[in-house]
């Protein structure tokens, strides 16, 4: 099997599993008092300051969360209430059309029910958000803005945002800026002082850790409004049972990846580019998408014209070769992925897109059995797509 | 032979499914979307449609440890299904959406995307036989025979095709499910028309075309007995809901006869008008064997589940016609008539045709 969908999740490291297990044998909630208890809270303290660490932040700006979604809600919801709460004036959230679906629907939610208004910022044809419509946005409506939403890398196409000046930007007007950053952290250097951003998403699963366990980086001076009430055990910011052995698993995964980042963006980038070259080669109309040069490493994206996404996709799985059309869901069926739209593409050549993800435990076998298989499935995909003569 | 599976989410499909799996075929599983807007987790579920209905399908294909696709059939459905319903009715007719439904999506648009992606057949969870053969017959279980709706497929259709179900009763069925720790072996039967979810033909009929106010006459004596919001509301033979003003002379019911769209007239008379002995019909498919060249006795089928008739049937050309052996009440245009040859081994499709008069 070619396993070729690491943006949707990849394998646990060994280390991460093992800390895990190990982890996850020991009795011990981290709020109780007695000596287990505070051998758990060891273990998390001990990896809210590896997390910081790794990621450029303090250790009283990590709040751990049940994964990437909760913590894009949180911060776009929480951050939202709480500067309304603050001004009610502040009701205008500035987002991408190329969000993830858990920051897009939250600000959509936030739209109809919450009173909010929402600045939709558009991206060119390679994905890419400028700085300067993000600075038109603010010099027009940024007395009313309550936040910034605009992701480090996105999921689909794999373009890498230009965040540091983005998030300048925002400074200028004194609007915080939320990231999400679930696809770039390990992929690309990540650093949350040094990018200038109010708070950012990051997730196990998408770089060798646990699912369901996350964080929050939320600058100390940043308010936000609870989801989830209870214990207050996070800062007051996020309640709930710390998940003692998912967070010890989850700082191993953040540490590691973000140690080796460099070298392995580097060896993957190189299958990558051979991988797309020989796409390339071997069906010669395709359309590559995304940032050329400024993506993340592990990414390639293709339309095929003449064909369908979900075809190829089914085509491509029976021969042991996992991808992703990388379109949401609704309903179970299918529909154009926003992204592509966004960035110009007719509702045709949306559906004909497939995305490739590697990572840590990609090989030149995974590609070559891509290669193999894609041209054959291409044929029949164009074939089930071509219009027939109605009955 | 690699085979697509087509999972409703209902008992039928996924035992079906099973079997084309334990039958040795390389089986994938796919839920056709055909709704529009479907509606999220209605309760009581019938099989079809639904969210719930697409998770249902998926949990019995994860079972089965088949792979699993969701096939959005949604605007071909509503084209070739829901608007040639609407349509038919306004023109006097009575459809059967299940029978369009197999003629244009499942053994059409969904066969013919099949074969193109490498499929040799579509299996599914019809209650009807199909042997080696390549004859269809009706199922051994007469109450749950689907053949009827499945006597417009063309041959080339039915030899893409695949009814695993044709030699087992329903209740068999069910059971084999539960044996195969399927969750919907319990699953409520599907009934009704899958894309009415209140069971209201004639509202959702009135929503699209309209109301249009016109006269119940009395075929004998011409006069007006009533008033209607609307003739295409109306089916040969129906007997209830006519809300006449004036009981009939004899005293006894009246029934519709007829109903003419021109006009926008609903006919009503005594039960014996709606007595047939020549059936006339367009479209004839004839699969069960070659084309008869004059006359050939057989019993014919005039609508679902509806009784059966010895006759004389003849194909001409894009036209059959049949003469009944004995009367028939009720038949209307734009069903099927099915021609059936008795076999001990399961009554015989031999053709069908859509009814004009």
């Amino acid at each position: 099997m070619a396993y070729l969908d690491h943006a949707a999740t990849t394998p646990m490291l060994d280390e991460a599993l093992e800390a895990y297990v190990a982890t996850a044998r020991e009795v011990g909630n981290a709020s109780s008092l007695h000596a287990s208890g505070r051998r758990a809270r060891r273990r998390v303290e001990e990896s809210r300051e590896r997390v910081a660490a790794a990621l450029g932040a303090r250790p009283s700006e990590v709040i751990f969360t049940g994964g990437g979604t909760e913590s894009d809600n949180l911060a776009v919801k929480g951050i939202f209430w709480a500067r309304r709460d603050a001004d009610a004036g502040r009701r205008r959230v500035i987002s991408s059309a190329v969000e993830h679906h858990a920051v897009l629907d939250a600000v959509e939610w936030l739209d109809r029910h919450e009173g909010a208004e929402v600045g939709w910022l558009p991206v060119d044809g390679a994905g890419r958000l400028h700085p300067d419509a993000l600075r038109a946005e603010l010099a027009e409506h940024g007395d009313r803005a309550a936040l910034v939403t605009a992701m480090w890398a996105n999921n689909e196409v794999g373009t890498v945002q230009r965040v540091g000046e983005l998030a300048a930007v925002a400074a200028e007007y004194d609007v915080p800026f939320h990231t999400d950053a679930i696809q770039a952290v390990g992929q690309v250097p990540v650093d949350f002082a040094a990018s200038g951003v109010a708070a950012l998403t990051v997730t196990g699963h998408k770089l060798g850790g646990p699912v369901g366990v996350g964080a929050l980086l939320l600058g100390r001076d940043v308010a936000a409004v609870p989801l989830l009430h209870g214990g207050g055990q996070e800062r007051d910011v996020r309640s709930g049972t710390l998940d003692a052995a998912g967070i010890v698993a989850f700082a191993v995964a953040v540490e590691t990846t973000v140690k080796g980042q460099q070298e392995y963006a580097a060896g993957v980038a190189a299958l990558r580019d051979d991988l797309v070259r020989r796409v390339r080669q071997a069906v010669p109309e395709v359309i590559f998408n995304g940032d050329p040069a400024d993506r993340l490493p592990g990414n390639a994206h293709f339309s095929f014209p003449g064909c369908e996404g979900d075809a190829l996709l089914l085509l491509l799985d029976a021969q042991g070769i996992a991808c992703s059309t990388g379109s949401a869901c609704s309903a179970g069926v299918a529909q154009p992925s926003h992204v592509l739209l966004a960035m110009g593409a007719d509702d045709d050549r949306a559906r004909s897109s497939l995305r490739f993800s590697l990572g840590h435990t990609s090989t030149t076998a995974d590609v070559d059995a891509l290669i193999a298989a894609l041209p054959g499935a291409v044929e029949r995909a164009r074939r089930a797509a071509a219009p027939r003569t109605p009955r | 032979m690699r085979v697509l599976a087509a999972m409703s989410g209902g008992v039928d499909s996924a035992v079906a499914a099973a079997r084309a799996v334990q039958a040795g075929h390389d089986v994938t599983g796919v839920h056709l979307a055909l709704a529009r807007n479907p509606q999220t987790y209605r309760t009581g579920a019938r099989g079809c449609c639904t969210l719930e209905d697409s998770r249902d399908a998926r949990r019995a294909a994860d079972v089965l440890g088949i792979p699993f696709y969701v096939w959005d059939m949604a605007d071909r459905f509503h084209a070739d299904v829901v608007d040639d319903f609407v349509a038919e009715y306004a023109a006097g007719r009575t459809p059967n959406p299940c029978l369009r439904c197999n003629e244009k999506i499942k053994f059409a648009a969904v066969l013919d995307r099949a074969v193109a992606l490498g499929f040799d057949a579509v299996v599914t969870g019809h209650h009807a036989r199909l042997g080696p053969d390549g004859l269809l017959r009706r199922s051994v279980d007469a109450a749950k025979d689907q053949s009827y709706v499945l006597a417009v497929l063309t041959r080339e259709q039915l030899d893409r095709s695949i009814f695993p179900l044709g030699d087992s009763t329903k209740a068999q069925v069910r059971q084999e499910a539960a044996d195969r720790g399927l969750a919907v072996a319990d699953k409520p039967d599907s009934h009704d028309i899958c894309f009415i979810a209140d069971g209201d033909t004639r509202g959702f009929l009135a929503q699209r075309l309209g109301e249009t106010p016109g006269d119940v006459v009395d075929a004998s004596t011409g006069a007006v007995v009533g008033q209607h919001a609307g003739a295409y509301a109306y089916t040969v033979g129906q007997r209830r809901g006519l809300h006449l003003d004036r009981p009939a002379p004899d005293g006894r019911p009246r029934y519709v006869l007829s109903i003419t769209p021109k006009t926008n007239t609903v006919t009503v008379g005594p039960a014996e008008a709606l007595e047939v002995t020549e059936v006339t019909a367009t479209r004839p498919v004839w699969t069960g064997g070659p084309r008869p060249d004059g006359p050939i006795e057989c019993e014919v089928q005039l609508r679902a589940h509806g009784v059966v008739v010895p006759a004389a049937v003849t194909v001409d050309g894009d036209a059959l016609h049949a003469d009944l052996r004995h009367p028939v009440r009720g038949v209307a245009a734009g069903q099927a008539i099915v021609a059936y040859r008795p076999d001990p081994a399961g009554d015989i499709v031999l053709g069908s045709a859509t009814i004009t008069s």
